[in-house]
């Protein structure tokens, strides 16, 4: 085979910037690398010397697509220092804002970034020409998760209400009854487009991942729960730093996030869904099982149908806190300022989010490690192309360029959450 | 298809992306916005991109690297108008924190081999380097207003951007004051309108997103602040957020921590 060289400069429909770089020798791969050049942004270290207070409002700044996760993690990872206990509706609105974020993200991220890949179009605008309603009904989903967020949290993007205890105001129950017939409505187009979705065609490709998400012992995990995997990981949120490290790489802005003596592990709905399948409402498990998608999917092309999945679950999810949901008499709880070290993770839209906080006897901030799911999915991402181009070498090179970039957003990946957008490069020599 | 639409790119710098996001999350308008305009270049969108000049370019982000600082030149060049998005671009951002600090010392905070890591000292507004035509404001930006702003170009007419205060909004909500009844610190009166006022209708106050309105003073809010029994030290994080390294906010924050 011939060596040759192709390139991408930006990879497209991810958010932030980077650029892939393929090396082919002799026909066969020997170089791959994720390049991440998106600026870094230091919020670890600004975040020094800032009150507990304000935690919540600046991490949300990291991810404009996914500002809910920053302010879930870093509350309950202050919570836990204070030992702040959070009541029922307090923890119920806080499930409901997450599935909010989960269905906007999802959406944006199925039907406008990854469903253009596999039906052929260079994007959402040029497919809603030959798909008007699907993309009409795409963005009406859309829409409805951010009007959860919008109700709960005030906006869209960066919410105002997320604060240390529970929430500034909490919403009455008339103004969430008021999206009831839109969540039914986005729970049937779901089970539709999960089937639309669930038949497409996938690249064969298969690998032997580790799946790593959180799980809790009566719900889908969103808040809290332990850290698991497929092969035996089973910690608590504060063991994080020992069994995980982050590995600062020269082609990267982002760390790589390694689980210590095993390496590369696999984050996000895919993990989810392998590793919590029982924990999914019912119609959400019948939808998967009657298309024979079931745990453990190990072909990293169906993370698009575990998302779909998962949006339906929340929309599910999201009906059943709102027929329960009964205003708290307070919308915070009081608690004491104490210095200490806390924990949270939270599973954001694209995997786990870990969040770690020092702080001192006034909550002032001491020290903040912060890592996002697409810095633990990275490492991965790159054996993914490793052994996806050495599979598909034989494709001409505009093909497999287009089909390595599908296999970069099969994670989703958020480059302006891991720096703390993608070139692609394909050499061939 | 009417031939020769308006072009529209939308380029991003240090930033999170959130208000570029915004473009697609006009879910009710998005389809009629892309038969008004070419969607040019938006890598967030698309994998396609067609060669400028470009009618309109959409810049979100801040100046963090010398690559940067050269890009936003090659930008302006092939742009008939250059409108800024958000507060990275208009004032630094969130990451103009390091303005007050050493950028070496951050490096290192996060960052276990310092010498991988391109950046230069401080994060500057766009402004700072090439000619701007419009700065919209906000962390995010109103959608809403960004619409206002891209069929005002369109149409060869000034933006309907107010500049006054969030206490405007805030009185035309019905708000309750926070500050005059629970001594709430805000920053609604120095701080331009554009959100809705959000905080104040959420019970708690304005911390800033959409930076100084047009002539505010700063200084007489801070004095206030301290009679209210706020700390120096206080005064200077309620200014240093997404807006720090604007002017107005920038010099108060400086005289506090002095």
């Amino acid at each position: 085979m011939k060596d040759k060289t192709i390139k991408v400069d930006y990879l497209a429909r991810v958010e932030g910037e980077g650029a892939l770089y393929v090396k082919v020798k002799n026909g066969y791969v020997v170089d791959v690398k994720l390049k991440i050049f998106e600026p870094p942004r230091f919020f670890e270290a600004f975040l020094r010397g800032r009150s507990f207070r304000e935690v919540p409002d600046i991490t949300a700044r990291i991810c404009g697509i996914c500002p809910v996760a920053y302010q879930m993690s870093s509350v309950h990872a202050i919570e836990s220092i204070f030992g702040v206990k959070i009541p029922g509706p307090i923890r119920m609105l806080r499930r409901l804002i997450y599935c909010g974020e989960w269905i906007e993200s999802h959406a944006l991220h199925i039907f406008m970034l990854h469903l253009p890949d596999f039906l052929g179009y260079d994007d959402v605008v040029r497919m809603a020409k030959d798909h008007p309603t699907l993309v009409q009904n795409a963005l009406r989903l859309k829409k409805i998760g951010n009007e959860i967020v919008k109700i709960i949290g005030g906006r869209e993007i960066h919410p105002v209400n997320v604060r240390v205890g529970g929430f500034y105001k909490s919403p009455s129950k008339m103004e969430l009854k008021k999206i009831e017939d839109d969540l039914k409505w986005a729970r049937d187009f779901s089970i539709e487009s999960i089937k639309f979705i669930a038949n497409l065609e996938f690249p064969e490709f298969e690998q032997d991942y580790e799946f790593v998400a959180l799980s809790h012992p009566d719900e889908y995990p969103f808040n809290e729960g332990r850290i698991i995997s497929n092969k035996g990981l089973n910690i608590s949120v504060n063991e994080y730093d020992s069994y995980f490290i982050e590995e600062h790489v020269p082609h990267s802005n982002a760390l790589h996030s390694v689980i210590v003596g095993r390496g590369a592990y696999f984050v996000g709905p895919l993990a989810r869904f392998n590793l919590n399948f029982d924990k999914l409402s019912d119609v959400a498990k019948e939808v998967a099982l009657e298309l024979d998608f079931k745990p453990e999917c190990k072909n990293p092309f169906k993370s698009i149908i575990a998302r779909a999945v998962e949006t339906l679950y929340a929309c599910d999810e999201a009906l059943r806190i709102i027929s329960e949901y009964e205003e708290p008499e307070k919308p915070y709880v009081d608690f004491s300022i104490k210095s200490g070290i806390g924990y949270g993770c939270t599973e954001a839209p694209r995997g786990i989010l870990y969040h770690r906080y020092k702080v001192d006897e006034k909550g002032n901030i001491l020290d903040a490690k912060i890592v996002p799911p697409t810095s633990q999915n990275l490492k991965m991402i790159e054996i993914d192309l490793w052994k996806f181009s050495a599979t598909y070498l034989n494709l001409p090179d505009e093909e497999l360029t287009w089909k390595c970039e599908q296999a970069i957003r099969n994670y989703d990946p958020c480059i302006s959450c891991a720096t703390h957008f993608l070139k692609l490069y394909i050499e061939r020599e | 298809m009417r031939k020769n639409k308006p072009k529209l790119a939308v380029w991003k710098f240090a930033s999170c992306d959130g208000c570029q996001l915004s473009l697609l999350d006009c879910e009710d308008e998005l389809l009629e916005i892309v038969g008004a305009v070419e969607i040019a270049y938006f890598l967030e969108a698309s994998r396609a991109t067609v060669s400028g000049p470009y009618d309109i370019s959409l810049v979100e982000g801040s100046i963090t690297t010398p690559h940067d600082a050269e890009r936003i030149h090659k930008i302006r060049k092939v742009s008939k108008y250059l409108i800024t998005i958000g507060a990275c671009a208009t004032a630094g951002g969130i990451q103009a924190l390091r303005n007050f600090k050493d950028v070496k010392e951050f490096i290192s905070i996060v960052y276990a081999n310092p010498s991988y890591i391109e950046t230069l000292n401080k994060s500057t507004p766009i402004a700072d380097h090439v000619f701007v035509d419009f700065e919209l404001r906000g962390c995010p930006i109103n959608k809403y207003q960004l619409i206002e702003v891209i069929s005002a170009f369109l149409n060869n007419r000034k933006p309907n951007i107010p500049s006054y205060s969030v206490c405007i909004e805030c009185k035309r909500k019905g708000n309750v004051c926070v500050m005059v009844s629970a001594g709430t610190p805000c920053l609604g009166p120095v701080v331009q309108a554009g959100c809705g006022a959000i905080c104040p209708s959420y019970n708690r106050g304005c911390y800033g997103c959409f930076g100084p309105k047009e002539t505010p003073n700063v200084f007489s809010l801070a004095d206030h602040f301290l009679k209210s029994g706020v700390t120096s030290a206080d005064v200077v994080k309620i200014l240093r957020n997404f807006n720090s390294y604007a002017e107005s906010f920038r010099k108060v924050s400086e005289a506090y921590e002095r």
